[in-house]
């Protein structure tokens, strides 16, 4: 082994120091987590993540409403901002290349930069407001008796929460898309150009095509992000521990839960359920993390 | 050298010398608007003395307290037998101001009514069933007002909060199913509604939303000028919000006040009594120990001398005097180590 410098040494120790801490950090919150949990895991045992019942004054905790309440603003999120963000993306590297899409490139980034209780402040005095007007009351006049649509119409619930998530995570599934698709090497589009395909024709060959898997990543990567949203769902989904079937209705996430019980959480057994809808969520969000990593990693490698 | 270290000595000597000590305390968000123009004015009586509080909520305070990580504390519900334990009964209860919680409503704008509300209308409200606005119950209580055929959105608080502890124990006294349908406690099972994060946040869905009932902090009724329900109390009589009839219902409770201070003045006699408002308290070690314990016993009977007539600026009540005078001989049982 070559003889290395003592302060090299000394740096490169300090380094592995500091990359282990923040693996030990990553670790010892799973596991106080789950410390903290333990009374209500080791009471309820399966039954605390399968039960629809919560309420804090007779101590009954289970986590289905929120789970699910999580699962559908989130993916009904995805609904609306992936085709949204495979498009801008698209535009930006295959479409313009000059100034505008530098503009466009800068300001959707520029989404991903507002502060999640801005979006929730727009959501209550503007979003809400316009969906309650023009899209609930009429559909509460004709479709109101619907399961999809039924209820009064409020303005805030998980049509609201969805679109704000929707926006909120445009940038991120944005930004991954765009560099899958920079990554696709200009022969492989000359190819299809000389092959005598179209333009679409070329995008959706050679370039959509061919990066599925990258795509199926950036939108798991997305999903992360909508999984943890708090503040801004917390401000706009109305917050009702209720599964609800209807896009009007108020529901409540795994997130907004923590976010509203957690300050006035007493007792204990309420504080550890609280902890186990934590645990749950940071289990959920980091397997997806890994997955939307590991794909969109093969992709730009490729 | 040696001069310099002189120097140095005397700055940090002064510097030492005029650094404040530092009171730290959290707890309850009922009393914050009050307390923090408390604490701003202490600071100008008594320079050397900074208080900070957070307001992180009446149960965070509780576990903040407990923990020993604060000063003091502050809840507006008394803590139970059980977290007084966990304490090993090392603490007071000092009440420091009274509030409302008030019943807040938006008919739509067609309407403009002087709403009157019994408790049980209140509680069928919630409990969802009463939905419409225009339904024959609401309209005997309420003979020639001009109820719209919409919705009832009730409105709550999302998060846990002292204000619906106050609410669901004014309901859980004055309407029998409620204790059995959904209970008392400062997080509760909803039956029906939306929910509304913080003091704010309900009053924000009470503007927006036409058909909205929400139950907020007076100050907050007052500061957006929504309208408020007068409510029946005990005696027959529907009272409005107001500092007298808060200070009215303390004293309709006076004689049931224990000694160690732990009371509900909802649902309280007196034909001028509003019926749903509290006490919040600071919660104080018997221990205190040292300057900051002297500290905070002069912050204490500063509170309950001067301090009082800010409170019916910000909508809430000042003690009886009756009461202050129990306080007062309360906390001079408490000594410093």
């Amino acid at each position: 082994m070559k003889e290395t410098h003592l302060a090299d040494r000394i740096f490169g120790w300090c380094l592995r120091f500091f990359a282990l801490a923040s693996m030990a950090l990553l670790l010892g919150i799973v596991v106080m987590l789950f410390q903290q949990a333990w009374p209500i895991l080791s009471q309820d045992g399966l039954s605390f993540f399968l039960s629809k019942e919560w309420n804090p004054v007779t101590e009954e905790f289970g986590a289905l409403v929120f789970i699910y309440g999580t699962a559908i603003t989130s993916l009904l999120a995805l609904l609306l901002a992936t085709p949204l963000s495979i498009a801008v993306a698209l535009f930006l590297t295959d479409v313009s290349r000059g100034w505008i899409s530098k503009i466009i490139s800068v300001l959707v980034e520029m989404l991903a930069a507002v502060p999640s209780v801005v979006y929730g402040l727009w959501g209550i005095f503007v979003l809400a407001p316009l969906i309650r007007d023009y899209v609930q009351e009429p559909l509460a006049n004709s479709w109101g008796d619907h399961w999809l649509f039924s209820g009064p119409p409020l303005g805030i619930g998980v049509l609201s929460a969805s679109i704000i998530l929707a926006i909120m995570i445009t940038p991120t599934i944005t930004s991954v898309c765009r560099e899958i698709f920079n990554s696709i090497g200009r022969n492989q589009r000359e190819a299809s150009l000389a092959l005598g395909s179209t333009r679409w024709e070329m995008m959706r060959i050679s370039v959509l095509t061919s990066s599925k898997t990258g795509i199926f990543g950036a939108v798991t990567l997305g999903l992360g992000r909508a999984f943890g949203e708090t503040m801004a769902v917390t401000m706009v989904i109305g917050n009702r521990n209720e599964i609800a079937t209807s896009l009007m209705a108020p529901a409540q996430t795994m997130a907004s839960l923590i976010a509203n019980e957690f300050g006035e959480a007493v007792s204990s057994l309420h504080l550890a359920a609280l902890s186990g809808v934590g645990l749950v969520l940071l289990l959920i969000s980091l397997v997806i993390n890994l997955i939307a990593r590991w794909m969109v990693r093969n992709e730009v490698r490729v | 050298m040696k001069l310099l270290a002189a120097i140095l000595i005397t700055t940090m000597a002064q510097i030492g010398f005029a650094s404040p000590i530092t009171l730290n305390g959290a707890g309850a968000t009922f009393p914050y608007p009050l307390y923090s123009k408390w604490f701003s004015e202490y600071r100008k009586k008594a320079p050397d003395v900074q208080v900070n509080y957070n307001s992180i909520g009446s149960g965070g305070g509780i576990r903040q307290f407990a923990d020993q990580t604060v000063d003091f504390g502050a809840s507006d519900a008394p803590m139970t037998d059980e977290q007084i334990e966990k304490v090993s009964g090392k603490v007071v209860h000092i009440p420091t101001t009274l509030g409302a919680v008030v019943i807040s409503y938006n008919l739509g704008d067609e309407s403009s009514v002087d709403l009157k509300l019994t408790p049980n209308l209140i509680a069928e409200i919630y409990l969802g069933k009463i939905k419409k606005w225009n339904d024959p119950l609401i309209q005997k209580i309420n003979p020639g007002a001009k109820l719209p055929d919409r919705s009832i959105v009730p409105v709550y608080r999302s998060d846990g909060s002292g204000t619906t502890a106050i609410f669901t124990d004014y309901l859980s006294k004055t309407y029998p199913d409620w204790k059995s349908e959904v209970g008392q406690g400062t997080a509760v099972k909803w039956k029906a509604g939306i929910g509304g994060r913080g003091n704010e946040g309900v009053t924000a869905q009470i503007k927006q939303t036409k058909g909205t009932i929400g139950y907020i902090e007076f100050v907050y009724a007052e500061q957006n000028h929504l309208p408020v329900a007068a409510i029946k109390n005990t005696a027959g009589q529907f009272v409005s919000p107001s500092v007298a009839a808060i200070t009215s219902a303390a004293q309709g409770k006076l004689k049931e006040i224990p000694a160690d201070f732990r009371v509900s003045i909802t649902d309280a006699g007196g034909k001028k009594s509003y019926p749903i408002a509290g006490v919040t308290y600071l919660l104080v070690s018997t221990e205190l120990q040292g300057e900051k314990g002297k500290k905070l016993l002069d912050l204490l009977r500063w509170i309950m001398g001067p301090a009082q007539q800010y409170s019916a600026k910000l909508s809430y009540a000042p003690l009886p005097k009756s009461l202050i005078h129990r306080v007062e001989a309360k906390i001079k049982t408490l000594k410093v180590k």
